[in-house]
């Protein structure tokens, strides 16, 4: 498969800041790519310097079989930009800002539609300081998604927003893929990246340090999972043999082990034996754990 | 240009217009202030020398004065907008949309030149009917003369939006810039009066050479006769923007 992004060696320097010091990767046709790690990682300039809209000091990029700098008119034109912390005029109205970006594509979608799909229809005559967070980026995707781009850069599109508009906004970016659109964006929200993303790159001090789909890394390199269940049938322990150690606290049980089929072997021996259990659950490490075991602190230290 | 290119300029220079008269100072300080100032102060004086008044004597020409204040806001509101943009990274999404850098500042200036003859239309006109008989001049040659004068204040003016840190920085900065370029412009007191170092320092700011070519053009004595000025301000113009483009922050 050919990559629609593949990024080799890039380096990017900021006067004594190194802010991307070994960047490889490779984001293919329809999924969603997502860079993730902490704030000052160097996300936003690797993924600045792939629009084009950075100089690298080191490294090749290749977008659409395109070369950023060099070919970086006819890029944008094939590409939707959705740019971290960027505004938009104070009082522009939404349907100015729609109709001014419509103007500069040769070829763009119904904006009227489009406005319709993103919840923004009734906000067409307002002013862009007035609308809600939320607002604002679905106004920022809009933009991006006016002249069908082929591919979508989405950086840190959720940061700052409450639950239920994240929400709104993750079943957006899942329509844009799903709609054939390449979509590569950034995130420090590790539950973002897993909901989200079809391959994930963890990146720290300008280096990737991990790359492969959530469910892929959460196997690799934290294949514990944990069984808990509550019964105040006698002998719980007994019946349990052959699954490893088994922790008991009053008349809940706590059974370790590792990889997929763990939980199936439970819940096969719980069957087996006719345990009455009153409550089950399990807990199986997510992108979060894999981010603290492979650097040593939380994503938000 | 590219056609399509074009049309984002005009659909740009059109919105920043709407958008600079929703902004509530936006419109006192560009038409008001300088209207007021030329009221007020022709009132009280009269326009042009020579005085008619005995005693009261401001040895200025009040309509060059606020033809030049004109221009000035329109530089002030040039830098803050700039600033303002930069600091909530619109710069930075306009400039990675198909829109050319030359397009985003042209429409910005276009939009500052446009307010530029408003204002000053408004001020002719209102000289008219306040003043009978003193308000003599070409019309279009005052304003050609305060709109070269108005571009090379605003190649300083993207000089200036440069050094602007932050957003609340750029109203004292860009003032305190350009008052003093008013102040040594030899409007209030004529240059080969001041001392040489301190005339040759003035000859580098756009606004003395605007205030001679618009006294020229008050006096009747045209063009032609300060073609060093426009030579200077053309001059300014290239350095200044020249300047601008190498030190300009996107971000
Ligand atoms: N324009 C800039 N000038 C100087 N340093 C910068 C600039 N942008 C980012 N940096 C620095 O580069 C590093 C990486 O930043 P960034 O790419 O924004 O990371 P992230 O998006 O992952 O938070 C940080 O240390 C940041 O302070
Ligand atoms: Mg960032």
């Amino acid at each position: 498969m050919i990559p629609v992004i593949s990024v080799s060696r890039l380096g990017k320097r900021y006067g004594r800041t190194t802010a991307v010091r070994d960047v490889s990767l490779e984001v293919f046709e329809g999924e969603i790519f997502g860079l993730i790690g902490p704030n000052g990682a160097g996300k936003t300039t690797t993924m600045e310097c792939v629009e084009g809209n950075r100089v690298p000091d080191a490294g090749t990029i290749s977008v659409l079989g395109l070369d950023p700098q060099r070919d970086a008119n006819a890029l944008r034109q094939r590409i939707g930009v959705q740019h971290q912390e960027a505004q938009l005029q104070k009082r522009i109205k939404v349907w100015e800002a729609v109709d001014l970006w419509a103007s500069l594509y040769p070829r763009v979608v119904d904006t009227d539609a489009l406005l319709d799909r993103l919840g923004l229809a009734a906000k067409r005559d307002s002013w862009f300081m007035t609308l809600s967070g939320g607002q604002k980026q679905r106004l920022f995707i809009a933009l991006a998604l006016i002249h069908e781009p082929e591919v979508v850069f989405l950086d840190e599109l959720t940061t700052g927003l409450d639950p239920q508009a994240r929400r709104a906004i993750w079943a957006l970016v899942t329509g844009i893929r799903d709609r054939g659109t390449t979509v590569f964006l950034t995130t420090h929200l590790m539950e973002e990246a897993e909901r989200l993303c079809d391959r994930v790159a963890i990146i720290e001090h300008g280096c990737i340090i991990e790359l492969g789909t959530p469910a892929e890394l959460v196997r690799k390199h934290c294949p514990e999972r944990t069984a808990v269940f509550t019964s105040d049938d006698a002998d719980v322990i007994e019946r349990m043999q052959g699954l490893g150690a088994v922790e008991r606290n009053g008349v809940t049980y706590t059974l370790r082990g590792a990889g997929d089929d763990f939980v199936t072997g439970v819940i096969n021996v719980i069957a087996r034996e006719g345990i009455r259990v009153r409550g089950f659950r399990t807990e199986i490490p997510t992108l979060e754990d894999v981010f603290l075991k492979l650097t040593g602190h939380g994503i938000r230290d | 240009m590219p056609r399509g290119m074009l049309r984002g300029f005009w659909k740009l220079t059109w919105l920043e217009t709407k958008i600079f008269m929703r902004e509530p100072m936006g419109f006192v300080g560009a038409l008001l202030v300088p209207l007021l100032v030329f009221v007020v102060l022709g009132r009280a004086f009269g326009i042009g020398k020579p005085m008619a008044t005995p005693g009261v004597d401001i040895p200025f020409n009040v309509a060059i004065l606020a033809a030049i204040l004109i221009a000035i806001s329109a530089v002030q509101s040039l830098v803050a907008i700039i600033s303002i943009y930069r600091e909530g990274g619109i710069l930075k999404r306009l400039r990675s949309t198909p829109l050319s850098p030359v397009t985003i500042m042209g429409a910005q200036v276009t939009v500052k030149l446009v307010f530029t003859v408003a204002s000053l239309a408004l001020l002719m006109l209102a000289g008219r009917r306040l003043f009978p008989g003193v308000m003599r001049v070409n019309v279009f040659s005052f304003t050609a003369a305060v709109v070269l004068g108005t571009f090379s204040i605003l190649s300083l003016g993207f000089v200036l939006a440069s050094l602007v840190p932050t957003a609340r920085f750029a109203q004292p900065i860009s003032a305190a810039v350009l008052y003093p370029m008013l102040a040594l412009s030899g409007l209030f007191y004529p240059l080969d009066r001041f001392p040489r170092a301190l005339r040759g320092f003035a000859y580098l700011f756009p606004t003395t050479h605007a205030v001679a070519l618009l006294q020229g053009v008050w006096d009747g004595s045209g063009w032609s006769a300060h073609w060093v000025n426009v030579a200077a301000l053309l001059v300014l113009f290239a350095a200044y923007t020249a300047l601008s483009t190498r030190v300009f922050r996107w971000e």
